[in-house]
């Protein structure tokens, strides 16, 4: 039982990284109904600025917030240069656009800040705090501050013009046209966001698993997982999904025997899978009710 | 003239335009074809090896195509069944001492069967959902093959060297060249397989379920049915491509096959035209051949060379090659 | 009384398929004019093209200025409503959030919650569902929705794809009397699409009759909808 709660305990650590990432999964995939594969380089990317702006001393929360503006900037850009000219192209070719940005934003920082793991600091340091030492200080400034993009997400979507706008414009394009909205305008910016809160995750996730080009393939994975188990529609739902994924992760290696510790990677993934094909909106998706 | 003359002279001239495009494809499939076929006596040993690969990679495209372009069934992972066909191949080889070329059919059985397994539960599975679970598919199959316990079949990490079979009835060819050959027999072979396959009233079938699963249903088609084997063809395709690459290449090991091939084989359909089976040599072109033109261009932004690249061709051609011929075609037979 | 809306020869088409073969109308401030015409002659086509949804040529003058090259959302601020085929409403989004996106594109302070009060005040049946979700009500209570919708715009003028589609005729004939009533209280210009004759001609001062993407025939409404011959060749009743 004593392992049973330490791995449960180990898993929400981890999973907070997931949900992190799962957050900014759910922000572009609301935006433009897609899982963009560029994500998590685009988050490492935008962790390499905040690297720099360090290096450059500057202090840590303006570096944060400095990056965070940066990122909410490139994301919007880079809708409105690169996919405003194919909007009208296959879903497939978009997939390959984000396979192509993928390669850019990972071959850029290498050529940049070069391919050498850099240690990344943590503003919560890393005394251990409860749960046998498992939840350090990092871990739960981390889940915190998940939770505040969470809520700040929740009050913007809800409660501005923008946000109702933005929800419009992905709920049903041609009717936001009607209303007077712009809706590439709110394409990009959904963009940005995702950018922005994916630069959040890459800056916390950093000092758990070092800085390098290459620190956030796995944990994109993840990230995705989490969100299509929180039904992809609820940032909130992503958070929890993301937590779900870490734990399961965690107890599968734990209690799986002979395979587990190998494979706990694949196994969380088909656990999620199976209880996708059983049920398919997710674990906490919003059914859409509507009549004819 | 009356409206029916009208009519009849504007069927008459569609029926032309068809004809001579039909008859442009014909010839333009065999200059392509002659041109696969001479160029093996003109190039290096190393070239024509590159241009097996471009073969092999075609094949594997082929068979995504069936599965993304004919059945509208994504897939971010048929690097796995790539890796079934390969190991089924080195194994068979390597531990059974069978034939080089009894392996090919014997992949793809193993790769049907697993095809058509994976799509079962695929099935209920739909857009972003099974494109992430064709990627974790992608992403576990390196790790399932470094198992330690199976180990003793696969190599582990070391994975399996295989020797490389040299041309029989002592043909006057190198080892590089027969193989080509080889693989260009196999590759024509399943081209005009997937060619019947499509035409066939099983292939409208799998298309009706593409552009509407439920008219589909509601015509008697069995849509989980045809679903599912299409997913086992499809993996056949691909399997058979693996074993063929084991085999020209000479070596299996689990880091050969992440997720990086699978998202290969994507980009290679998608460049060569969703829906359009000949685009797979395009595919596997770009597969083969522009990473090392990035490389060239700048060794350290490779990477981003091959992105940018991929981008302008996008942009150039949305709908990959097939979409572009299509235009092309459409503008000069209209005119 | 002048013309809020003046097109002449409007021409649209999908892509190589031409549905509108140079159109000519107008819309006289402050009234209703209609267009009738049977199924697939042009009706939704010609609303679609004035508000730059699809590729269309020709003049199009609104108040004096030319919309023709206009993007939807740009043809929208300068309050022109359009109520879609198929009411367009946004499913997920609650009734209130709907009539809110109405207003998109008025400044934030400027009398939008009032605006929405006095919309629930027109329909009462929208207010007792102000917080549901918008895909759980009835078509007749979307088709009110979506003309509350365009009403938060303040439109001058409003275009209606077929209010009465797929209603039960009394609910037709209460959506019905409200156009009645926002044209008597609001001065709002109306462009009305109808397959429901003679509902449409009841309503409308001028009519226009498309047949295959021209129009067929043009005048009064009153003179239309007592003209036996024009009734029993085009409107079937």
């Amino acid at each position: 039982m004593e392992t049973f709660i330490q791995q449960v305990l180990a898993g929400i650590a981890t999973g907070g990284i997931y949900a992190c990432m799962a957050l900014a999964v759910v922000m572009i995939y609301q935006a433009i109904h897609h899982l963009n594969f560029a994500q998590g380089e685009m988050a490492m990317f935008s962790t390499f600025i905040a690297w720099q702006l360090l290096q450059w001393g500057i202090p840590y929360w303006l570096a944060f917030g400095l990056t965070i503006v940066i990122s909410l900037i490139g994301g919007y850009v880079l809708e409105r240069s690169v996919f405003k000219p194919i909007h009208n192209a296959p879903v497939l070719s978009h997939i390959v656009i984000f396979i192509a940005l993928f390669a850019i934003f990972n071959s850029l920082a290498g050529f940049i800040w070069d391919f050498t793991i850099k240690p990344f600091p943590s503003p919560f340091g890393n005394a251990p705090l409860f749960g046998g030492g498992l939840i350090g200080g990092h871990q739960a400034g981390m889940i915190i501050i998940t939770l505040v993009v969470l809520l700040i997400l929740f009050a913007f979507f809800r409660y501005t013009r923008v946000g109702l706008a933005m929800r419009a414009a992905a709920a049903n394009p041609e009717s936001a046209k009607l209303v007077g909205i712009r809706v590439g305008v709110m394409t990009g910016l959904g963009w940005g966001m995702a950018s922005a809160v994916g630069a959040v995750a890459g800056i916390l996730i950093a000092p758990v698993v070092f800085l390098e080009p290459n620190m956030m393939l796995s944990i994109l994975l993840y990230g995705f997982a989490g969100a299509v188990l929180g039904g992809l529609s609820s940032p909130g739902g992503a958070v929890l999904g993301g937590f779900t994924v870490g734990v399961v992760e965690n107890l599968a290696g734990t209690y799986i025997p002979v395979v587990g510790a190998e494979l706990k990677l694949p196994i969380a993934l088909f656990l999620i899978v199976a209880v996708l094909v059983f049920k398919p909106t997710g674990l906490f998706g919003q059914r859409v009710v509507q009549r004819v | 003239m009356t409206v029916q003359q009208e009519e009849v002279s504007a069927v008459e001239a569609r029926q032309e335009q068809q004809a001579r495009s039909v008859s442009a494809a014909t010839i333009s499939s065999l200059v392509v074809l002659a041109a696969l076929v001479l160029c093996p006596f003109f190039i290096s040993g190393f070239q024509t090896f590159q241009l097996n690969l471009m073969l092999i990679y075609a094949i594997a495209i082929m068979g995504l195509n069936l599965l993304t372009g004919f059945n509208g069934q994504f897939s971010l992972g048929h690097g796995a069944f790539y890796a079934i066909g390969a190991y089924t191949a080195a194994i068979l080889i390597d531990t059974f001492g069978v034939s080089y070329v009894w392996t090919l059919p014997a992949a793809g059985v193993i790769c049907f069967v697993s095809g058509f397994l994976f799509g079962l539960p695929a099935l209920r599975l739909e857009g972003v959902y099974l494109a992430l679970a064709t990627f974790a598919l992608a992403v576990a199959t390196p790790q399932m093959l470094k198992l330690s316990i199976l180990e003793h079949w696969t190599g582990g990490v070391q994975g399996i060297v295989i020797r490389k079979p040299k041309a029989p009835f002592d043909l006057p060819l190198s080892q590089d060249q027969w193989l080509y050959f080889f693989t260009l027999f196999v590759g024509l072979l399943l081209y005009w397989a997937a060619r019947n396959m499509v035409k066939s009233r099983s292939g409208r079938a799998i298309m009706a379920i593409r552009d509407n699963p439920l008219a589909a249903r509601s015509m008697g088609v069995n849509v989980a049915l045809y679903k599912s084997l299409t997913f086992g063809v499809s993996a056949l395709f691909t399997g058979i491509a693996g074993a063929l690459g084991a085999i020209v290449i000479q070596f299996v090991a689990p880091d050969s096959f992440t997720f990086v091939l699978s998202v290969a084989l994507l980009v290679g359909l998608v460049v060569g035209g969703v829906g359009w089976l000949p685009g797979a040599i395009v595919g596997g072109a770009f597969i083969v051949f522009v990473p090392n033109i990035a490389e060239e261009i700048s060794k350290g932004l490779s990477g981003a060379m091959y992105g940018l690249m991929l981008i302008l061709l996008i942009y150039v051609m949305p709908t990959g090659a097939g979409g572009l011929i299509r235009t092309v075609t459409d503008r000069l037979t209209r005119r | 009384m002048s013309a809020t809306l003046k097109v002449r020869n409007l021409e649209a088409s999908y892509g190589a398929f031409k549905v509108l073969h140079g159109l000519d109308f107008d819309i006289a401030e402050g009234s209703v004019t209609t267009l009738l015409g049977a199924n697939g002659a042009g009706k939704t086509t010609t609303l679609r093209a004035l508000c730059g949804m699809i590729r269309r040529s020709g003049t199009i003058e609104y108040e004096g200025r030319s919309i023709a090259n206009m993007k939807t959302e740009d043809i929208v601020r300068l309050g022109v409503a359009h109520v879609p085929e198929g009411r367009g409403t946004f499913t997920s989004l609650t009734v209130e959030e709907n009539l809110r996106l109405g207003a998109m594109t008025r400044s934030a302070g400027d009398g939008i919650s009032g605006d929405i009060d006095r919309i629930f005040a027109f329909f009462p049946r929208l207010k007792e569902r102000a917080s549901q979700q918008a895909g759980t009500l009835s078509g007749g209570e979307q088709q009110m929705l979506a003309i509350g919708r365009a009403l938060m715009l303040r439109p001058k003028l409003m275009l209606l794809d077929e209010p009465s589609f797929g209603l039960a005729p009394l609910i037709v004939k209460e959506v019905f009397a409200i156009l009645a009533d926002i044209r008597e209280n609001m001065g709002v210009s109306m462009l009305l699409v109808e397959q429901n004759a003679s509902l449409a001609l009841e309503l409308a001062d001028q009519a226009y009759l498309i047949e295959t993407g021209s129009i067929a025939l043009s005048g009064p409404a009153a003179e239309i909808r007592d003209d036996e011959s024009v009734r029993a060749s085009y409107l079937g009743y």
